[in-house]
């Protein structure tokens, strides 16, 4: 399922990174650690977090993740905001937890 | 650059350089994706050099971080000045770091990142001077999932 549809479905926000909503998103990964993350993530995965500093930018880019979305309204830093849309990795919002995103996220990937 | 069979990079690191931390990792992830490297190589030497960078920039003062390629191998080095580590073995084992609650709260210090450089390696070195610095030698074979 493309990007931009899961982004439809769930009512999510784009808040950087526009211009790569169109990749495929392969699945999910849920954590805050970034170590699990790089170790643990695959390629097009739509990643789950509540980190909203500069290097998860670099995270998602090293792992070719689809985007990230940081849940429960929490605003990432300006110079995030500035990373995602210099190395287009699409930056989400959503207002609900991780549990609730991460839960619906699997629901519509696996259906 | 020099010789047409193997190819040689240099990267520093600064520590403390939240900023452009990521940036050697990346750096090397588009050099071996350039010269056709295979993903599921790229994909070690990432995790392998990210960590590493992000040690650097947690601990460390200063690193050079080495890349070389030759049509056998992939070598990773990194020789770094900082106040070194006193027990390696605690160092290597999971779940153990030294990190302060700042980095955690950022996710860093989960005490993965020496064993996740050493199980994407097929070679892993490690030497420290406590009061000096560290140094850390990875090599990938690249024979194992070569596409002809």
């Amino acid at each position: 399922m493309k990007l931009k549809e899961i982004i439809e479905k769930l009512q999510l926000k784009v808040l950087a990174g526009q211009d790569k909503l169109d990749v495929e998103v392969t699945g999910g990964y849920t954590s805050d650690l970034l170590s699990d993350v790089i170790a643990n993530s695959k390629e097009g995965n739509l990643w789950v977090t509540l980190q909203t500093h500069q290097n998860i930018i670099a995270v998602a880019k090293l792992k070719d993740l689809a985007g990230i979305i940081i849940v429960n309204n929490r605003e990432p830093d300006e110079d995030t905001l500035q990373k995602a849309n210099e190395e287009n990795v699409p930056l989400i919002g959503s207002e609900e937890m991780a549990y609730e995103v991460a839960g619906k996220l699997y629901e519509l990937i696996s259906s | 650059m020099s010789n047409e069979n193997e190819l040689s990079h240099r990267f520093e690191i600064n520590g403390r350089d939240f900023s452009n931390a990521g940036r050697a990792s990346t750096s090397i992830k588009e050099i071996l994706q350039e010269i056709g490297i295979d993903s599921s190589i790229i994909v070690r030497a990432a995790i392998a050099s990210y960590e590493a960078e992000m040690n650097v920039v947690m601990y460390a003062r200063r690193a050079v971080l080495t890349l070389n390629v030759t049509p056998e191998k992939l070598h990773l080095k990194l020789e770094d000045e900082g106040p070194g580590i006193e027990n390696i073995d605690l160092a290597m084992k999971e779940g153990f770091s030294t990190a302060t609650d700042e980095m955690r709260e950022m996710g860093f210090g989960a005490g993965m990142g020496l064993p996740n450089i050493k199980k994407n390696a097929d070679e892993f070195e490690i030497s420290s001077t406590p009061g000096k610095g560290t140094t850390i030698k990875i090599t990938i074979s690249l024979d194992s999932t070569e596409n002809k």
